[in-house]
C-alpha cells in the first residue's frame, strides 16, 4: 500500500521556484532517503508534505486519502480543516534542531500532545510515554528538562514525541545536522531500529553512508527537481546523472 | 497631631493605594495580552488603531490621562457622573496606561519565540488556541518577567499620581497633613511606606522568577 503519494508538487517563494514539478511515492514499511546539495529544496519538500508550507500546485495523498488536489486552473486546493487534521495524524516530523518545548519536562514533551490533542487518558499517555522513552534509552531522564540533556538525548526525546501520536509514517529533516559528530551515531542507531521495526520513513540527510545502509530507496534532488532516484546500491555505486556523480564524489574520501 | 494619628491616616491612604495597585494589575495584565495580539493582528485597521492607542498612552503623561478620564466626560460631553466616579476614573486611567506598556512587553516576548515551536505544535496537532496557551504563552511569561517586575514596581509609585484628581490615596493624604501641620514628616513616612511595599513586591517577583527557573 502507498502511504504517501506526491504528484507534480510545485512550490514557490515569491518568484523563486523552490520545488519544480516533483512526484514520488512511499510504500508501507519502506525507508526513503532524500539527498542533495544545500538549497536543493529537500527541507522545503518535507515541510510541504508536513503541511508546514502550503504548496502552489500538485496533489498530496496520505494512505490513499486526498489532502491536496489541483483543478484545471492549476492551483492547489486543500481539503477542509477537519480532514487535514485527521490526515495530519498519519505522519510525524522530527526536526533538525529538535524544537522540544523547553518549559515541559521530558515526559510532558512526549505525552502532552496525546493528552491535549488526542484526549487520551493521562495514565495511558504516561505509560506510552514511559515505554517510548525506555525504548530511546532515556528512562532515567523522564523528569529532566530539555536544557539538561545533550543534543543527542534531546533528539531522541523528539523522536519519542513524534512516535507518541502513533503516526503511520515518520519524516526526518536532517536529524543529525545539529549534533556534534560523536552524537550522530546514537540517533542513526535509533532510526535504524525504527527501520528494523518496519516504520515507514522519509529521511532528508547528509549522512551518505547511513542513507546507503538504511534506505530502501534514494532520491537525489537538485535545484527543486528529482535528478535521479533508485535503490541505494544502484544510485551510490553506479550513478547515471552527471550532477549525481559530482555530488557523490564530494563524499568519497 | 500625634504621630500615631498621622501613621493611622497614612495607613488608610496606603490601603487606597493598594486598592488601585491591585485592581490595575488584575485588569491590565490580561488586557495587555489582548493589546499585544491586536498590535500583531493581520487586520490593518485593528493593528494601526492599537499602535495609535499605545503611542498616545506612552507619549502623554499619565497624570494628564487621569485628568482627561476624570474631567473629560463633563467638559467634553457635559455628562455629570456620580461621586464614586473618581475611583473608577483612577482605575480606568491606570488600567489603559499600563495595558499599553504590558502589551508592548508581551509583544516583545511573543516575537522572541522561535518559529520552530509553532511548527512542532502544528505537526503534533495542536490547534491555534492550544498552541498559544500551552506552548507559547508560558515561555513568553518567563521571558518577560523581569520587564514586568519593572512595571509592577513603578506602578506602586505611580499610584501617587491619583492626587491629581484628589483621590485620597497615601500621597494625597500625606500632602494634606503636611500642608495642615507644616511638617515634612508625612512625606518621609509615606516614602518609607512605598519603599517597604516595593521590597515585598520585588521579593515576590524574585520568588516567582526562581520558581520558573526550572526550565529555560
Amino acid at each position: 500500500m502507498k502511504l504517501l503519494e506526491v504528484k507534480n508538487l510545485k512550490k514557490n517563494f515569491g518568484s523563486l521556484e523552490v520545488i519544480k514539478d516533483l512526484s514520488f511515492s512511499v510504500e508501507e514499511g519502506k525507508v526513503v532517503g532524500i539527498i542533495g546539495p544545500s538549497g536543493s529544496g529537500k527541507s522545503t519538500l518535507l515541510r510541504c508534505i508536513s503541511f508546514l508550507e502550503k504548496i502552489d500546485s500538485g496533489e498530496l495523498l496520505y494512505m490513499g486519502e486526498s489532502a491536496v488536489t489541483t483543478g484545471t486552473d492549476g492551483r492547489a486546493n486543500y481539503a477542509e480543516k477537519e480532514k487535514l487534521r485527521q490526515i495530519q495524524r498519519y505522519f510525524g516530523l522530527v526536526f533538525q534542531n529538535f524544537n522540544l518545548f523547553p518549559h515541559f519536562s521530558v515526559i510532558k514533551n512526549v505525552t502532552d500532545a496525546i493528552i491535549t490533542v488526542q484526549k487520551k487518558p493521562i495514565d495511558e499517555a504516561m505509560e506510552t510515554g514511559r515505554e517510548l522513552l525506555d525504548k530511546m534509552g532515556l528512562s532515567d531522564k523522564v523528569d529532566a528538562y530539555p536544557w539538561q540533556l545533550s543534543g543527542g538525548q534531546q533528539q531522541r526525546v523528539s523522536i519519542a514525541r513524534a512516535l507518541a501520536t502513533k503516526p503511520r509514517m515518520l519524516f526526518f529533516d536532517e536529524p543529525t545536522s545539529a549534533l556534534d559528530p560523536e552524537l550522530t551515531g546514537e540517533i542513526l542507531k535509533v532510526i535504524r531500529g525504527l527501520a528494523d521495526d518496519n516504520m515507514t520513513m522519509i529521511i532528508v540527510t547528509h549522512e551518505m553512508n547511513f542513507a546507503k545502509n538504511v534506505a530502501d530507496y534514494i532520491i537525489f534532488m537538485d535545484d527543486g527537481l528529482i535528478v535521479e532516484e533508485g535503490p541505494p546500491k544502484m544510485l551510490f555505486e553506479n550513478p547515471q546523472n552527471g550532477r549525481t556523480q559530482a555530488f557523490l564524489n564530494k563524499f568519497v574520501s | 497631631m500625634a504621630w500615631q494619628i498621622m501613621v493611622y491616616k497614612l495607613s488608610e491612604g496606603m490601603l487606597e493605594s493598594i486598592k488601585i495597585y491591585t485592581l490595575t494589575l488584575i485588569f491590565s495584565l490580561p488586557l495587555g495580552l489582548i493589546v499585544a495580539l491586536c498590535r500583531m493582528s493581520k487586520n490593518w485597521l485593528l493593528r494601526n488603531f492599537t499602535k495609535l492607542y499605545i503611542s498616545i498612552m506612552r507619549g502623554t503623561p499619565l497624570i494628564l490621562q487621569l485628568m482627561v478620564v476624570y474631567f473629560g466626560p463633563y467638559y467634553i460631553f457635559k455628562i455629570t457622573l456620580p461621586r464614586g466616579y473618581r475611583f473608577i476614573a483612577v482605575i480606568i486611567g491606570f488600567v489603559f496606561n499600563y495595558a499599553a506598556y504590558f502589551g508592548e512587553i508581551y509583544r516583545g516576548g511573543i516575537e522572541s519565540i522561535d518559529s520552530g515551536q509553532y511548527d512542532a505544535a502544528k505537526v503534533l496537532g495542536y490547534n491555534k488556541a492550544q498552541t498559544f496557551m500551552r506552548i507559547i504563552l508560558p515561555q513568553v511569561i518567563k521571558r518577560v518577567l523581569p520587564s514586568i517586575t519593572n512595571e509592577v514596581i513603578t506602578l506602586i509609585k505611580d499610584t501617587s499620581l491619583a492626587f491629581a484628581i484628589s483621590y485620597p490615596e497615601m500621597f494625597t493624604v500625606a500632602k494634606a497633613i503636611s500642608a495642615a501641620q507644616t511638617t515634612m514628616l508625612p512625606f518621609v513616612t509615606a516614602g518609607i511606606f512605598y519603599y517597604i511595599f516595593n521590597l515585598l513586591v520585588a521579593y515576590t517577583m524574585e520568588w516567582i522568577e526562581k520558581k520558573m527557573s526550572v526550565y529555560r
